[in-house]
């Protein structure tokens, strides 16, 4: 009757009542409340909270486990902290009535985190309730929890744990064997002793799910103990075949192909259950049998291939999980005979595809032939083709990487550079592609490509014509500046070639260009007129343009024209080298002629830092001076000085130091940088793109080109041999990012938790006369608990020092005695 | 191991969350807002495994409420799918023809069941018949 009264006080009124404040709300109640409310949820919720803060005060039992069950559901399904309640939490926990402690759990269970401080509280609750007869289990898995905080815990309970192990009660020893594969996870090591007691469950468990957990221990212990699987091979393979449920036959082919993947027969009769998987019809199974075949294909690549029309099938399935899983698995496959077969496959189910998906085969295909410095290319025309076929699907989004690809194998591979001229000019000249966003960073490839290898081109005035079109203005500045200079090199090289053709030994034709066969071959003077004229005309509404690094090229490019004018339209005999324009042009044509090679990685790290140089100072006082820019972003279109910009990037890197700023010192080096700016490296490598002239740089192309030729294939077909490709002997980019470092306190968590899992075993190896020595010294009464605790552990050391057992053990098992202080709480 | 249940309806909102890794109040309520996100979007023909950050979500959609773990990259996807619907049915089992409004008003008994087959993110208790037996001795002690 109570309860009813309750019902109705709670959902009628929102005031705070008589009623309420006599009867308390049950949990029901605040339901019922809560979904009533249209509206006023966060108010109603703020109500509910004041309301259990009360309650939860109280001393009496039965309110405050109510309260905290309230609070347990707020906060469970509407996000409300509830860490302040941790305290009153523990209190109910250790109440005796069992639906109370219920209650306790579960909150705990829900608020309880690393930070709470009552954690070792409850560590003592927890013990107790190990030790009471039915509520064990429960507590099982609590205990995991906290092995992981406190390593000391793991003495403690591991004895009785590993009893537990040959328990018949399914449920101890499915909660037992899950904590081991946990363990096992961690650190496989110190499980490996209990191996005999995880096969003896292997072969006798008619329970699933506990065979699929003894399977995953076995996986990880295959793995550091090889011996083992040659003994678990026979047993899981007849599982295989045997078990109906799919689910343990799964976990049998994961482990095989996982861990077992010497055993020849376990590998085959696992193929055999995969290829059952990839014939039906439930997308799980297929996906789950592509799954398990690119663990195989690492090691076993028969096994796709007798797949493969499978494979393939799959890769134009529905679910975007399956076509992911079915390129991954093709990918494998790739090698030297098929690429260029596999990529034309590929290249049209990319056509017929979605965007994402399109762009995934796109991204495969290029770093599988980027591999190893282009390891499986060996036509690179046809794959320089490939990549211009790329930049043309519609949904192509991956041009930085074609980008860096083009100029890669143009720097490396000298035999590809007309195919890269040729191929780079169809995609200058294309107007369509300036427009996409996407294909931006490979027009800046063509056009570098196209102003570097200039000699290879057939018709350098088209490529000045398309570097020139008016609709270039689309592109972003950085962009265009590079069509610039490259525009630049491009009248170079026509002047010099001009200038000195006359003559019939003319160096120009000695080259080993087909520039001799092709029509533009004699630079007559009026194309020359021609070709400075159009330049004039295309760069002269640029002279003014707000970007600085543009009007930069733009100046360069009009400069030298200016100087070379005059004499040129005044056809100057072009035999006569004491010419102005004869000596200009030489000198620019020397510094473009020099040849850039691919940049070690390291190269930066050999540049020595000269006396004086004062690298990591705190530059919090040029803030004053560039305070005004920090608003001002990178992609705006009004720019800033270059050396200010290279100001901004060291003070980003040294905000954070924790050197004080010298006042002078500072002021000086800011100096320093504002007049020698252009000489301080930026952190971005590929500079080569966007810096043509390498006399910035003078050192790196020193230092840093340790080149290595590649050897020539001898298992090459006797059509075109592969061309030969420049590799670095150290520092070739990869462009995978590092794998992030194991967090240390991860690390010492670890070692600390097997250690004591090592200590543990041990002292559980030497068994009975360890177990008569503490039951006597429990008898005994020593004075107080702890030193009874620290007595036993000497006793074990002592004992351990006498016998046979390995030094490593010892050393380790006698450091953690040392260290291990047992709470007094936790005895 | 698992790293969370969420039980989600088709609107989003979430019927009952059960984390067994620590995790902010806000970091909860982006991890449930992404979990819906990805699953309510997918086609019934989908396999229901999808991947999630750098774990896997195990999924399957009964009537109105999607049903999802978040597991490890390891673990065995058929397994817990089957773990999925053993929590189902001995949900429909325990409150006879289970329904959406059955969980709104008896979380706190979906947790206990929840508490009985799953703990500290393994699989504890599988025999459906165990766990209903075990409930029944709890609703008496109860009283």
């Amino acid at each position: 009757m109570v309860k009813d009264l309750c019902k109705t006080t709670g959902s009628m009124s929102s005031s705070t009542s008589l009623m309420d404040n006599l009867f308390q709300r049950s949990l029901e109640d605040l339901i019922k409340g809560f979904r009533l409310q249209l509206l006023g949820e966060s108010a109603f919720i703020s109500r509910a909270l004041d309301e259990i803060r009360r309650e939860i005060k109280v001393t009496d039992p039965s309110t405050k486990s109510t309260a905290l069950h309230k609070l347990t559901y707020l906060a469970a399904l509407h996000g409300v902290d509830m860490s302040w309640a941790a305290f009153h939490a523990v209190e109910v926990v250790s109440s005796s009535r069992f639906q109370q402690k219920r209650i306790g759990y579960q909150a705990i269970t829900q608020s309880f985190n690393d930070q709470t401080s009552v954690l070792l509280l409850i560590t003592n609750q927890v013990r107790k309730d190990l030790n009471s007869a039915n509520k064990y289990e429960k507590s099982v898995g609590v205990v995991l929890r906290v092995f992981e905080k406190y390593p000391d815990a793991v003495n403690v309970c591991f004895k009785r744990l590993v009893e537990n192990l040959q328990s018949s009660d399914p449920q101890i020893l499915s909660a037992v064997v899950g904590l081991f594969c946990e363990l096992a996870a961690k650190d496989p090591t110190s499980c490996l002793p209990l191996a005999p007691e995880f096969y003896k469950i292997l072969l006798d468990s008619r329970n699933n799910w506990v065979l699929i957990k003894v399977l995953k221990i076995f996986a990880k212990l295959a793995s550091i103990e090889p011996r083992l699987g040659k003994k678990v091979a026979e047993p899981i393979c007849e599982h295989m075949r045997r078990s109906v449920a799919k689910s343990l036959v799964f976990e049998c082919i994961r482990t095989v192909v996982s861990s077992l993947s010497d055993h020849e027969a376990a590998v085959k009769l696992a193929v055999a259950k995969i290829r059952e998987f990839l014939v039906e019809d439930d997308p799980n199974l297929k996906y789950l049998g592509l799954h398990a075949l690119s663990i195989v294909s690492s090691k076993h690549l028969w096994a796709v291939l007798e797949n493969k029309e499978a494979v393939v099938k799959a890769l134009s399935d529905e679910d975007p999980n399956v076509k992911l899983e079915a390129l991954h698995l093709l990918m494998s496959m790739v090698n030297e005979d098929n690429v260029s077969e596999m990529s034309r496959i590929l290249m049209n189910y990319a056509l017929k595809s979605d965007p994402v998906f399109c762009n995934e085969i796109i991204s495969s295909v290029l770093s599988s032939c980027s591999r190893d410095v282009y390891e499986i290319i060996v036509d690179f025309d046809w794959y320089l083709s490939l990549l211009g076929e790329m930049a043309r699907i519609p949904h192509c989004q991956r041009g930085e990487e074609i980008e860096h690809q083009m100029v890669d194998i143009g720097v490396r591979v000298r035999d590809a550079r007309p195919q890269l001229v040729r191929v780079s000019c169809a995609l200058l000249i294309d107007p369509a592609l300036l427009g996409n966003l996407f294909l931006h960073p490979i027009l800046a490839a063509a056009a570098w490509v196209s102003g570097e290898y200039i000699e290879f081109s057939k018709n350098p005035y088209e490529t000045v014509e398309a570097l020139l079109q008016p609709r270039t203005d689309l592109l972003p500045p950085s962009i265009r500046a590079i069509y610039i200079h490259s525009a630049f090199k491009l009248l170079v090289f026509c002047l010099k070639s001009y200038l000195s053709a006359e003559e019939p030994t003319s160096s120009s034709l000695s080259q080993e260009s087909s520039f001799g066969s092709s029509p533009m071959n004699a630079f007559t003077h009026e194309s020359i007129l021609n070709l400075v004229n159009v330049m004039e005309l295309g760069l002269g509404p640029l002279f003014g343009t707000y970007d600085v690094e543009v009007q930069e090229r733009v100046k360069n490019v009009l400069g030298f024209i200016g100087m070379i004018k005059q004499e040129i339209a005044e056809k100057v005999n072009p035999q006569d080298n004491e010419t102005e324009a004869y000596r200009v042009t030489a000198f620019m044509d020397d510094v473009f002629s020099e040849e850039l090679g691919p940049v070690s990685a390291t190269a930066q790290d050999k540049v020595c830092v000269p006396d004086g140089l004062e690298l990591k100072e705190n530059l919090r006082d040029l803030e004053e001076i560039c305070g005004e820019s920090d608003s001002v972003s990178y992609t705006d279109k009004i720019s800033f000085s270059v050396s200010k910009l290279r100001i901004r990037d060291e003070q980003e890197a040294s905000s954070s130091s924790s050197h004080p700023p010298e006042g002078a010192a500072a002021a000086s080096l800011l100096e320093h940088r504002k007049r020698h700016g252009m000489y301080y490296l930026t952190s971005q490598k590929d500079e080569r793109n966007s810096n043509g002239t390498p006399s910035d740089y003078p050192l790196a192309n020193e230092l840093a080109n340790e080149l290595s030729l590649d050897s020539f294939n001898p298992k090459r077909k006797p059509s075109k041999a592969r061309p030969v490709v420049v590799k670095l002997d150290e520092g070739d980019e990869s462009r995978i990012a590092p794998k992030a470092e194991k967090n240390p306190e991860t690390v010492n968590g670890d070692e600390s938790l097997s250690r004591a899992i090592q200590t543990a075993l041990l002292a559980k190896n030497k068994g009975k006369e360890l177990e008569e020595e503490e039951s006597s010294r429990i008898e005994n009464h020593e004075s107080s608990e702890k030193t009874k605790r620290k007595k036993k552990k000497k006793k074990k050391k002592n004992e351990e020092r006498s016998s046979k057992d390995k030094s490593r053990r010892q050393g380790e098992v006698a450091s953690v005695s040392e260290q291990v202080i047992i709470p007094d709480f936790l005895l | 191991m698992i790293r969370f249940i969420l039980l989600q309806n088709r609107q989003g909102k979430t019927r009952l969350a059960k984390y067994y890794v620590p995790l902010e109040e806000s970091e909860k309520h982006k991890v449930e807002y992404e979990v819906h996100r990805l699953v309510v979007n997918r086609d019934s023909k989908f396999t229901n495994f999808v991947e999630f950050r750098t774990h896997k979500v195990i999924y399957r959609r009964y009537a109105g409420l999607f049903f999802s773990l978040c597991v490890d990259i390891t673990d065995n996807e058929l397994a817990y799918l089957e773990c999925i619907h053993l929590f189902v049915e001995i949900l429909d089992h325990f409150f006879s023809n289970v329904c959406e409004l059955d969980l709104v008003f008896n979380f706190h008994k979906v947790y206990l069941i929840l508490d009985e087959f799953i703990l500290a993110g393994e699989l504890q208790e599988t025999s459906k018949r165990a766990i209903i037996e075990r409930m029944s001795e709890l609703e008496k002690l109860q009283q």
